[in-house]
């Protein structure tokens, strides 16, 4: 009965059993279960286990090589760590649903089979949806339930495709299906992988969920649904073209409006979907060292990525504020919050430092591999996108927002303190996790999918990315008195045009942004709202449309008539939803059928 | 082989009959004392008809099939039960769920019924499980009509036992389509006999391919047909449906949603399948294409409607109407495959709308909630009951690992492998519209602040009062078994698959 401790089923049953626990047992769980079933993925033996028959169809849900053992293992670290860092609350809901959250996150990455891997898929984003409603932000409910819809749309894109896929291969093993993208089974899947990994335009959900959850339970998103989908890129569309524009597209989206954000926590949202998208194109480059890199990159984003938001979250717990106007308004009177909250400020710039690649950080070592992998494939563009967008990570994560947050005088928070020692310890553990393989890099390397022999600390290497860090660091500091955040999200932005690319930075700020805040204004507004509307009275509604449609293609003779009729529907509208019917209609409704099926058959004979 | 000694377990199909059918008789023509006692009664009689329901479905998976010969008649004299496991699985479900709706019957229905009226509530109810279960077990198409007509009119009774003036109207409009249709099934059974000479169902499989092409075993499917599509209430035929399930008793709703509709569609197949064979529909009669449009555009059609509601159990009848949908156009399809979704959705649907209607009961007696816009914020008031509604709610929309999405997955899958691409967007569609009304309801009830000073629809302005325990634990059970039959999807699907392809042997 090996199957029976399949890491995945650890925290799901925990999840279910937590909420009868007094809180001391609940809290023990909640750190325990993660590190058990980091265990049980690093001891595991490599190669599929409890495969069985299902029918006709061979069902793997546990195995457990290279690639699915990092990811399942980083996966149940960050848990631990994020359980850490929310010792001090007591959320029993979140606590089981974040439990449940790394069980689908487990399962998805352990999946053989793209059955088992749909069904941890769809755990994933209930559990996930739940830890947004739950959040108890404003806005919390409605981000949640938009979360939610967003992710059950993406589970149809999915399921679809396996079905199709199923029936035209008669597999569902879970492989690389780079060859079959002449099929639509394959571009449903890489449709629903990519809703997951917040791909524009199908990633506003991304910014629009994650700030709205609790300080706690946003560490646990920021590390599980974007990366078991690049996880899932990069085991089933290695080497898929369109990934590589995508990504490097996906890098500057990202940034952009994390230069323009104003809240924090959002700025470091959208600030993920920039981070993914270098995953998103290692995974389309395809190469050994592409996929090295983003798997690299993914292991070492969950953790610094999880420690910035422990950090944002730290003052957001301290000080209420996460708006960086709001944090950095009042001048002079207070001093800095660096000087309140020194070790919290120190552990947010070793994550900075980590995302924006300074050498000795993780970021280095792995961010640079994808880079290299872009610039040795002859994709000019996109390593220049890749670059580009490495300096605004360094502007926006690693300049502007600590700036704005740590380092300027304000009255903002006149009590602020040191968050709660748990969250701090969490916060450090993080940090030593971002230096490690940035100190050791042969760490990381050894556990990486693919054997390599990169050396990430070439002259060149240190050369150009200092480089980079010291202009990026020049321009800020140039146009510092013009970066004041604003609270309308109104950042003046054109000095970021003068940076070379002037034109096509342009298009991305102009159309591109635009066609983007449109694309999220329908999907999250007005398509929802008219949703909402139609489901008032379905019948009634189609009625008023055909008469529109009618009305549209009418004759100027019977216009009048119509619109007469159209004001009187639309005035009425939505009215009782059901009238009483009576039986006679249903009677005739028998006599057609039976008439119906006689002279069918009898024409049939 | 020598005759054996009168024993119990030989007459469990016998016994699975009778023992409601007396124990209905028993509860009105007993003394005052033991007939207020009728919901334990009745308890009793569906605990032993679970039993039985039980050992006769063990039976049945380890011989294969089980026959029993009335009277000790053998057939084609007598009358034969027969029992495969198409029909073990369905007799267990109907004992299982309406064993459930006595729990909660003794326990909460004298909220919505009179209190002189609830010993008959029970017989009635124990009538309609006995006629349901003779329906499922006859192996004679005589048989199956009267059986048929027992459980038509205790149906009847049970909807007009509603505390609503309209309950009566509802039962009265259904009485008509009802005796419409077992008029339609008696013509369809007549012309069979005439043609063939024979009521046994083993018989007519055998005689029938002979004179498939004859206009009287025509006239006779075509009755049938439509006989059937009435009481399963397959669009546009439900039209009786919504009013019915909304005015009955919440219990009494469980079990018609649950039982009733499923045996209709138990007894479409075994006629389609078992006294015609699959070749009949594949060849002489072009049903297939007419059910797959029928059924898809009752999954469309009962799922907008049931997002247009107000309210609880209307949307719920609404939502029976799309889930039919899906059970018919499993059965249309007729592939291992979408067969065998199509009997694990009769499983899902029957546990879980009848743990839905509880919960519609449980709403109205804690909080008198009737209308969706009564249940803001009550998921503090009722955590019990809103968790078992939410958790049912998952596995009627399909969303793993609920046993709701084996059911779909095996009903598309079998669509995409006979090719029909058009139906799958249908299933997925439906399944995405089956979340937004049930949304509809678990958004308020756990986002949305309670109202101040609202009076709730269902009631005055009587204070909350809990609901009774008994009457919550089987809603709560059904809801928990949809997870659990999910998780372990394999023990259903298994009986499932085996049933089906028995079904579609040749």
């Amino acid at each position: 009965m090996t199957e029976l401790f399949h890491p995945a089923l650890l925290p799901l049953a925990a999840a279910v059993f937590l909420p009868a626990l007094p809180d001391g047992g609940r809290k023990f769980l909640t750190v325990a279960v993660p590190l058990a079933a980091l265990a049980l993925c690093a001891a595991g033996p490599h190669g599929a286990r409890g495969g069985f028959e299902f029918f006709g169809h061979e069902l793997s849900p546990w195995r457990n090589d290279g690639l699915s053992a990092l990811f399942a293992c980083v996966f149940s670290l960050i848990g631990a760590i994020g359980a850490v860092y929310a010792l001090h609350e007591d959320r029993a809901a979140e606590q089981s649903a974040g439990l449940a959250y790394l069980g689908g996150a487990l399962g998805v990455t352990l999946a053989g089979d793209l059955l088992t891997l749909f069904v941890f898929w769809e755990l994933m984003a209930l559990a996930a949806a739940a830890i947004v409603f739950i959040g108890g932000r404003p806005g919390s409910a409605g981000a949640g339930m938009r979360y939610l819809m967003m992710h059950l749309f993406g589970g149809v894109l999915l399921l679809s495709g396996i079905l199709l896929r199923a029936a035209e291969t008669g597999s569902l093993a879970f492989g690389p299906m780079t060859a079959d993208l002449g099929s639509p089974a394959a571009w449903l899947i890489l449709a629903g992988f990519l809703l997951n990994a917040a791909a524009p335009p199908l990633g506003a959900w991304l910014p629009d969920a994650y700030p709205r959850a609790s300080v706690t339970g946003a560490i646990l998103l920021t590390a599980y649904t974007t990366k078991s989908a690049v996880y899932a890129l990069i085991r089933g569309f290695p080497g898929a073209e369109p990934l590589i524009w995508l990504g490097a597209v996906m890098t500057i989206y990202g940034v952009v409006y994390a230069m323009l954000e104003n809240d924090a926590r959002r700025l470091l949202s959208y600030h993920i979907i920039s981070q993914v998208g270098y995953m998103v194109c290692g995974a389309g480059i395809g190469t050994q060292l592409a996929l090295n890199g983003a798997a690299a990159l993914a292991v070492g984003n969950i953790l610094y990525k999880g420690l910035l938001f422990m950090a944002a979250g730290a003052v957001l717990h301290v000080t209420g504020k996460s708006r960086l106007s709001e944090l950095s308004s009042g001048e002079g009177s207070e001093g800095p919050l660096w000087r309140k909250m020194p070790a919290t400020a120190a552990l947010y710039l070793a994550g900075a430092a980590a995302i924006s690649s300074f050498p000795l950080f993780s970021g280095f070592v792995s961010k640079a591999m994808t880079v290299s992998a872009a610039g040795e494939t002859g994709a000019a563009l996109p390593y220049l996108l890749l670059t580009l967008a490495a300096a605004g990570t360094f502007l926006s994560v690693g300049l502007k927002l600590p700036y704005n947050m740590f380092f300027r005088d304000s009255t903002a928070a006149p009590k602020a303190k040191e968050p709660p020692p748990n969250m701090l310890a969490a916060m450090a553990l993080a940090a030593a996790l971002c230096l490690l393989p940035g100190l050791f890099p042969g760490l990381l390397y050894s556990v990486l999918p693919f054997p390599t022999g990169y050396q990430p600390y070439t002259a060149a290497h240190v050369v150009a990315a200092l480089g980079t860090l010291g202009f990026t660091a020049l321009g800020f500091i140039m146009f510092l008195p013009r970066l004041v955040p604003a609270p309308s999200l109104s950042l003046d932005t054109d000095w970021f045009y003068r940076r070379g690319a002037a034109s096509f930075m342009r298009f991305l700020h102009g159309p591109l942004s635009r066609g983007a805040e449109a694309a999220r204004r329908f999907f999250f507004g007005r398509l929802p709202a008219g949703l909402a509307r139609a489901s008032e009275n379905p019948r009634a509604f189609l009625g008023i449309a055909a008469l529109s449609a009618r009305l549209y293609f009418s004759t100027p003779g019977a216009e009048a008539a119509l619109r007469e009729r159209l004001e009187t529907a639309l005035k009425s509208y939505p009215g009782e939803a059901c009238s009483y019917r009576p039986v006679g209609s249903t009677v005739l409704w028998v006599i057609l059928f039976l008439a119906g099926y006689l002279a069918l058959y009898y024409i049939a004979n | 082989m020598t005759e054996p000694v009168l024993s119990l377990t030989q007459h469990i199909p016998a016994l699975l009959v009778l023992v409601p059918l007396l124990a209905s008789a028993i509860i009105p023509f007993s003394p005052a004392r033991l007939r207020r006692a009728g919901g334990t009664v009745a308890l009793l009689a569906n605990a032993a008809a679970l039993a039985l329901a039980s050992a006769l479905a063990v039976e049945t998976f380890r011989l294969g099939r089980v026959t029993y010969n009335f009277g000790g008649w053998a057939p084609p004299w007598g009358i034969e039960y027969a029992v495969d496991p198409l029909a073990a699985i369905m007799l267990l479900l109907v004992a299982f769920v309406s064993f459930a709706a006595a729990v909660y019957s003794r326990a909460a229905a004298g909220a919505e019924i009179a209190h002189e009226k609830l010993p008959y509530y029970h017989s009635a109810g124990l009538l309609l499980v006995s006629g349901l279960s003779g329906m499922i077990i006859t192996g004679d198409v005589f048989n199956l009509y009267v059986f048929l007509e027992i459980a038509s009119l205790a149906g009847y009774a049970l909807i007009a036992a509603g505390r609503r003036r309209d309950a009566l109207v509802a039962s009265f409009n259904y009485l008509i389509l009802g005796t419409i249709a077992a008029t339609f099934i008696l013509l369809g059974i007549g012309y069979l006999y005439m043609a063939s000479g024979t009521l046994n169902i083993a018989d007519l499989r055998e005689r029938l391919p002979h004179i498939y092409h004859t206009k009287t075993v025509l006239t006779a499917f075509a009755f049938l047909m439509v006989g059937f599509s009435i009481k399963t209430a397959l669009f546009p035929l439900h039209i009786w449906l919504p009013d019915a399930y909304t005015y009955a008793p919440s219990p009494a709703s469980a079990l018609l949603a649950a039982a009733g509709t499923k045996v209709g569609v138990y007894a479409m197949l075994r006629v389609t399948y078992t006294v015609f064979r699959p070749e009949f529909n594949a060849s002489v009669v072009p049903m297939k294409t007419i059910l797959l449009v029928l059924s898809s555009a009752a999954i469309i059609y009962g799922a907008v409607m049931a997002i247009a509601q107000k309210d609880i159990k209307r949307m719920l009848a609404w939502s029976s109407v799309s889930q039919i949908g899906y059970i018919v156009l499993g059965a249309a399809i007729a592939s291992q495959y979408s067969l065998t979704g199509s009997l694990l959705h009769m499983i899902n649907h029957a546990l879980m709308k009848a743990a839905l209607f509880m919960c519609a009961g449980l709403m109205l007696i804690s909080t008198g909630a009737e209308k969706i816009s009564d249940l803001r914020g009550a998921a503090a008031r009722m955590p019990l009951t809103m968790a078992a509604f939410t958790a049912a709610a998952v596995s009627m929309t399909g969303i793993p690992p609920t046993l709701g999405f084996m059911s779909k997955w095996h009903i598309a899958l079998g669509a995409v492998e006979a090719g029909l691409w058009a139906v799958v967007p249908v299933v997925l569609a439906g399944s995405l519209l089956t979340g937004i009304y049930f949304w509809k309801v678990i958004e308020p009830a756990y986002f949305a602040a309670p109202p101040e000073g609202h009076i709730p629809s269902g009631r005055g302005q009587a204070p909350d009062t809990p609901a009774p325990f008994w009457a919550a634990a089987p809603a709560a059970a059904l809801a928990g078994l949809g997870v659990l039959l999910g998780l372990a999807a394999w023990t259903p699907a298994a009986g499932a698959a085996r049933a089906a392809g028995e079904l579609l042997l040749k």
